[in-house]
């Protein structure tokens, strides 16, 4: 059996040495107004390294979601900081969001336009983006032509297309069904080491947090704080029903499923 | 494992999951199909034919039972032949085409007025506070009512029959971009932050075609208002070009009947036709391309 190899970390969030690719510093994020202020994120710090994988795993209220909104720039802090010295990141959500009205490949160029890549380089590419995302005939495609894996794997070369190192995914399989999941659990995985980007991946799913990650940093729920976080040493490419993603799921399941319980009103 | 050697596993190990990719693509992939250009004769043209053949029928046999008066209403034959005659003294086309150009101008006259301010009402809360309800309410008031003040304010002329057609028609373009604005998913909009498209390229690279279903709905109902308003406003208003809406009062002054129904067939035969060939093929494109509708529905 593969010993599971994690080092329980000091939850300092500080990766040593270097620039890191995001920079999340005491950062604190409530909505409403005084009097019903919900307190969503509370203090959290948090260092993405330079071509690093990093999943933010938490129950539903942990504002991973919010966190990522921060550091894309669609939402400021309360309080704190963050800091993207690459410039602005790339974000994928849940669903595709490419736009109907325009084909894959049109839809993968106006993210180069707005990249400010001239347009006689543009059409070429976008079809290698297609290509590396393994849908080199899917050019011309509608996007009610493509099936829910093609559609992600079309919004993965658009955010590829914005041209940051950074790229930060809010639950992007989650609405797909296993196999397909599991297919572009190793695209994802593929692309990440081509292209040595920095990854910040927020998903409720365990297993996928331990198949994906070299670290995984668990929220706790309402407020969100960084609770505690593992560094996982197993070799890529990792199947997802591997005994060592098992193992180290089932330690990590347990401590979210304490967190959780903390919850319960006695 | 340098980074390197990690790249390469990686890729053979995707490279097996590719043909896991690939092979799923083809089973979950939606193929385009066209239609038979037969078949959508006999489903689209077919049926409205049918009917159109009963209602004249219907027609022709109240007319021979004599179950009305022929004076109020002549038979089809009759009618038919008020046109062959519009047709030989050569103005049946000059009248039919002063009504569609000053329609048509009109109409796009109120697409350049009425799309900055539907943009402005959607996107500026204090102005869609103030206005919006005016422009809704605007749409519930029978363009015909402005007629006698435009008549009075701005002459008997081509000026007072564009003010009626503006009036009538900037409001439904107006509140088409509006409602279509509204309903853009607030997705598309993080969506295009995220890529960079803000301001006026956020406008013009996503809420706008984001929009356009909306706005094409409030551009047909602009080009019906248009016609309506223009048809009221040649009714009452007077201009030296002889209109339809001019044709069939002068039929009524004549007391020809076949002439005011035939005045009648045209006004409608021609916001239909209008509607078939420039809307609704836009239309059908538009949503055909983002699979809101089968290609051959």
């Amino acid at each position: 059996m593969t010993p599971v190899l994690t080092t329980p970390q000091a939850v300092t969030g500080r990766v040593a040495g270097g620039v890191p690719a995001v920079r999340i510093s005491h950062v604190h994020k409530s909505f409403g107004r005084s009097g019903a202020r919900t307190h969503v994120l509370d203090d959290i710090t948090l260092d993405v390294a330079p071509g690093e994988f990093v999943t933010l795993l938490g129950a539903s209220g942990c504002g991973k979601s919010t966190l990522l909104n921060l550091v894309a720039g669609l939402d400021k802090p309360s309080r704190g900081s963050i800091e993207v010295p690459g410039g602005r990141p790339a974000l994928m959500f849940q669903e595709h969001a490419l736009f109907p009205w325009l084909t894959a490949g049109k839809n993968i160029e106006l993210a180069l336009k707005l990249a400010g890549v001239p347009r006689p380089e543009r059409r070429a590419e976008a079809e290698r983006l297609l290509e590396l995302v393994r849908l080199a005939g899917a050019y011309g495609k509608r996007v009610h032509e493509l099936s829910g894996g093609m559609r992600q794997r079309v919004a993965m070369a658009r955010a590829l297309a914005q041209g940051s190192k950074v790229l930060l995914m809010d639950e992007p399989f989650a609405a797909l069904d296993a196999i397909t999941r599991d297919v572009l659990h190793d695209e994802i995985t593929r692309i990440w080491a081509e292209r040595q980007l920095s990854v910040l991946f927020v998903t409720h799913n365990v297993r996928e947090a331990v198949r994906l990650a070299q670290r995984v940093v668990l929220l706790s729920s309402r407020p969100g704080r960084v609770a505690r976080e593992w560094r996982i040493d197993l070799p890529q490419p990792r199947r997802i029903e591997s005994s060592g993603v098992a193992d180290l799921s089932i330690e990590i399941t347990e401590e979210l499923r304490g967190e959780i319980r903390r919850h319960v009103q006695h | 494992m340098s980074s390197t050697d990690t790249a390469a596993v990686l890729e053979k190990d995707a490279s097996d999951s590719a043909e896991v990719g690939a092979g799923l693509d083809v089973l979950d992939g939606v193929a385009a199909r066209g239609a038979p250009i037969a078949r959508i004769v006999r489903e689209r043209a077919l049926p409205p034919l049918i009917v159109v053949g009963l209602v004249l029928g219907l027609w022709q046999l109240v007319f021979v039972l004599g179950l009305t008066d022929a004076d109020k209403l002549p038979g089809p034959a009759m009618v038919w032949h008020s046109l062959d005659e519009l047709w030989c003294q050569e103005t049946l086309l000059p009248i039919v085409w002063t009504s569609v150009w000053r329609g048509l101008s009109g109409f796009l006259l109120a697409v350049v007025i009425g799309t900055p301010i539907g943009l402005v009402v959607a996107r500026v809360k204090p102005v869609r506070t103030a206005i919006g309800p005016v422009l809704q309410g605007l749409q519930s008031l029978p363009s015909v009512a402005w007629v006698p003040a435009a008549v009075i304010w701005l002459g008997p002329d081509n000026v007072a029959i564009y003010a009626v057609i503006l009036l009538g028609s900037v409001p439904s373009v107006a509140n088409g971009l509006v409602a279509g604005i509204d309903q853009v998913p607030p997705l598309f909009l993080r969506a295009g932050r995220t890529m960079g498209a803000t301001g006026l390229a956020g406008v013009r690279h996503v809420l706008i075609p984001a929009a356009l279903p909306g706005y094409l709905a409030g551009l047909k109902q602009g080009w019906a208002f248009s016609w309506r308003s223009l048809m009221a406003a040649e009714l009452i208003a007077s201009s030296p070009e002889l209109g339809l809406g001019r044709y069939l009062q002068s039929r009524r002054e004549a007391a020809d009947m076949p002439g005011v129904l035939l005045g009648i067939l045209l006004i409608l035969i021609v916001g239909i036709a209008i509607e078939l060939a420039f809307m609704a093929p836009i239309e059908r494109h538009l949503l055909r391309d983002r699979g809101v509708q089968d290609a051959d529905r």
